[in-house]
């Protein structure tokens, strides 16, 4: 049947003139679905780690395709905006990480919650938000997917819970959304993220002993990208073994360079928590292209050498490409096409983000409390009162 | 001549043409000043984003601590910091960063000089790093903590207010960490919005046992904290962030301290005491001379340096003499620092005050965290002031 409807599209292909770049192979060419070996998790405190053998689906291998380099040219996109200024404050770009986010995504449910720091942009896409909104809110307008207001660090989507500048505070956050995911019954789990500059933080350790207390469905990855800003992690942390830091909680570490890794490490992750089995910590070994943020150039305290290496070893994107293709998943100009289509979708969201106005005075001081009737704030200059309306 | 002041200010709104003071931007942005009163229109295209509206003013060289070199705010706290690690080899200083120079530049060259037993990177865990801090100094050492940002010291709140300002005390004396004195960039800079700008003075203010110091310019910053690494407290030493660069003076190159809990009068005057600390006292200055020139009234600007314990003599003993009193400063309103000195000083001079003391703050919101979107930022306090006086609203000067 596969065979008559691929007929019926080349036929419909050719009597439209292949104005659109036409697969040179059918639907029926490509493999459905391929095993692939991956790299198997150290573990601790566990009897088994996740399956090496791993089963990927061709709509699996280009929606992850897809999302990766979505993440990957909104990313390089902020950047570009950066430098002309249109972007202003701070902005922490994820490429080089884009697996993590896509990974996880993949291993839990658009219904269960998740928090991270700042490095967020991925996150706030892979949790529902769409390009535009991502953009708008980092050019500060009001189409922002936090009405403009908040900034690269501070979006959030349902069941997203930001986006959070300090560091190491969003992990008893999470611990907390995951009590109530207990308390409530209803299944779902919290993944509070953070990173290898953050695990040395005191409260982490206090969220880690809290869930394990309550055996609550928290599942604590740390995203090590090896430097926490400039620091190294060999000279900020006694343990570099961050999945062995929650020490009676079981560990996997995991390398975050291969969405299926991540993918199958969460899905782990989020059956132990599921079955009441109590928190669990991941270590994920990742690598971020750019500095911290933008005005890091992030040569000071590693060589362009090693950066390139990542870049040409492990790119998470060239990594999934490589697979498909070399399993007979995709043709090179499927890719190619996503690949336009990414880059319109981005080129697209940017002149929104460039062209969609700020938002108007009257909401700059919404939302501070919650009240009823509205609250009346000082503006600007100490004779103009701004309504806080919420 | 307060005659003539009050006549100004009982008359209709007018608009004086505002010329020679400031930049050229502000007359641009004066023009939307006026439009922001609350029955305009907000703008709804991009708004013009306007710079911080203060300009540095370096004071004059000092001739009594020895050969001068020009510094800038993060350079003079180089040096104060190089002068310590030489006079006293108890001294260490460690914080996020501070090793490669922090982000900064503060502690640039330092581990270079004097070794990397001496000036070291911590982890990430501020309130580790303080109480490390407080162990050290209790111990003997000169400990100089940096915390990367004011606004990361909340972990440390508890170490410091439980730990820290009550050792001498809860010991009888026995024990104290009067070495430790702890440093963290302070206040706004433009695009800090809402955890790179934060101005704590008021909650620490409110603890006995500690010192709470902000300078206004290098001189001033390098006298102030090696009075607070001399001192015999736990301090905490508040560094402009705005001003590390753009601050440059003739600095003395030899240590020497400006002593703490005295306030500076910058500029004397029969008319209003204007009361400010760090950057904002370069803005007050603006609206001083602006004061002079536009209303003829004459300002006394007093630098308050050191938040606690503060200098409640010079303050009263100026509100006495004029009888009125405006501060200001960056930080929410309420409960901000100058609440504790309207409530001291109506105590103390109430039947000198001639008006209402006035409690004023710069900028976007605070009492809301500052938002996200930078155009909105620093609109200059300077010709607001002197227009709403120009249009009656001012009831410090009535």
């Amino acid at each position: 049947m596969l065979t008559n409807i691929s007929n019926v599209l080349r036929a419909c292909a050719q009597r439209n003139g292949a104005a659109s770049v036409v697969s040179a192979r059918t639907y029926a060419d490509f493999t459905a679905e391929a095993t692939f070996e991956i790299k198997k998790c150290d573990i601790h405190k566990l009897d088994e780690a996740p399956a090496t053998q791993v089963v990927m689906t061709r709509e699996e291998g280009l929606q992850y395709y897809r999302t990766m380099q979505t993440i990957r040219r909104m990313e390089l996109k902020a950047d570009q905006l950066y430098k002309q200024k249109i972007i202003r404050g701070f902005c922490h770009l994820y490429d080089g990480q884009e697996a993590c986010a896509v990974g996880i995504e993949a291993g839990i449910n658009l219904t269960d919650h998740l928090i991270t720091a700042y490095r967020a942009h991925g996150y706030t896409y892979t949790r529902g938000g769409t390009v535009k909104e991502i953009m708008a809110e980092l050019t500060g307008r009001r189409g922002g997917i936090a009405k403009g207001k908040g900034g690269s660090m501070h979006m959030y989507t349902k069941h997203f819970y930001g986006g959070n500048g300090i560091v190491g505070a969003q992990v008893p956050l999470g611990a907390g959304v995951a009590l109530a995911c207990k308390y409530l019954g209803n299944n779902e789990l919290c993944v509070s993220l953070y990173g290898d500059g953050a695990a040395n933080q005191g409260q982490i350790f206090e969220s880690y002993n809290m869930a394990a207390l309550w055996k609550l469905p928290a599942i604590f990855i740390c995203e090590n990208n090896r430097y926490g800003m400039g620091t190294s992690v060999e000279r900020a942390a006694a343990s570099t073994d961050y999945y062995k830091r929650g020490d009676f909680i079981p560990g996997l570490r995991v390398d975050g360079m291969d969405v299926l890794c991540v993918r199958e490490a969460t899905k782990f992750a989020a059956d132990h928590c599921r079955s009441g089995k109590g928190p669990m910590l991941m270590e994920l070994q990742t690598y971020r292209y750019h500095g911290h943020s933008m005005s890091d150039p992030g040569v000071s305290y590693r060589t362009r050498e090693e950066i390139q290496e990542v870049r040409g070893k492990s790119d998470p994107i060239s990594m999934l490409k490589d697979r498909m293709l070399s399993n007979n998943m995709a043709s090179v100009e499927e890719l190619k096409e996503i690949d336009v289509a990414v880059r319109k979708e981005i080129e697209d969201a940017a002149q929104f983000a460039t062209t969609d106005p700020e938002p108007p005075l009257e909401e700059l001081c919404n939302h501070i409390f919650y009240n009823n009737p509205a609250l009346e704030v000082r503006g600007t200059n100490p004779w103009a009162k701004l309504k806080s309306v919420s | 001549m307060a005659a003539a002041a009050r006549f100004f200010i009982r008359g209709a709104p007018f608009k004086l043409p505002v010329s020679g003071v400031g930049t050229g931007a502000q007359s641009s942005f004066e023009a939307t000043l006026l439009k922001l009163s609350p029955n305009s229109n907000s703008r709804t295209k991009t708004q013009r984003r306007h710079a911080a509206h203060f300009t540095f003013q370096p004071d004059p060289v000092p001739t009594q601590y020895g050969p001068t070199q020009k510094m800038n705010l993060f350079q003079s706290v180089t040096s104060a910091l190089d002068n310590t690690l030489a006079s006293d080899p108890t001294a260490v200083i460690f914080g996020e960063d501070v090793a490669f120079g922090g982000v900064f530049r503060c502690t640039v060259g330092l581990r270079d000089k004097y070794g990397k037993d001496r000036v070291f990177n911590t982890p990430l865990c501020e309130q580790g790093i303080v109480g490390f801090g407080i162990g050290a100094a209790v111990a003997g050492a000169t400990a100089i903590a940096e915390i990367q940002f004011a606004d990361y010291i909340y972990p440390a709140f508890d170490q410091i207010v439980n730990e820290a300002a009550k050792y001498r005390y809860r010991s009888g004396n026995l024990f104290d960490c009067g070495n430790l004195t702890i440093r963290a960039p302070w206040g706004c800079v433009g695009h800090g919005s809402l955890y790179h700008s934060q101005s704590p003075e008021a909650f620490f203010a409110h603890c006995p046992g500690i010192k709470v110091v902000i300078p206004r310019s290098p001189v001033q910053a390098k006298g102030l904290l090696l009075a607070c690494i001399a001192d015999q407290n736990p301090c905490i030493f508040f560094e402009p962030k705005i001003l590390y660069r753009a601050a440059v003076e003739q600095v003395p190159v030899e240590p020497y301290t400006i002593p703490l809990s005295q306030a500076e009068i910058l500029q004397e005057g029969s008319d209003v005491t204007l009361v400010a600390w760090g950057t904002q006292i370069h803005v007050m200055r603006e609206v001083a001379n602006m004061a002079q020139e536009k209303l003829g009234v004459s300002c006394e600007l007093i630098d308050l340096q050191t938040i606690l314990p503060w200098d409640t003599e010079t303050v009263c003993k100026s509100v006495v003499k004029t009888g009125r009193l405006l501060i200001s400063h960056e930080a929410p309103i309420t409960g901000g620092f100058a609440a504790e000195i309207s409530s001291t000083v109506q105590e103390e001079c109430f039947l000198n005050l001639e008006a209402p003391i006035k409690d004023d703050q710069l900028l976007n919101p605070r009492q809301g965290p500052s938002s996200g979107s930078p155009g909105l930022h620093h609109l200059s306090f300077s010709s607001s002031f002197i227009q709403s006086v120009e249009r009656g609203q001012e009831k410090t000067l009535c």
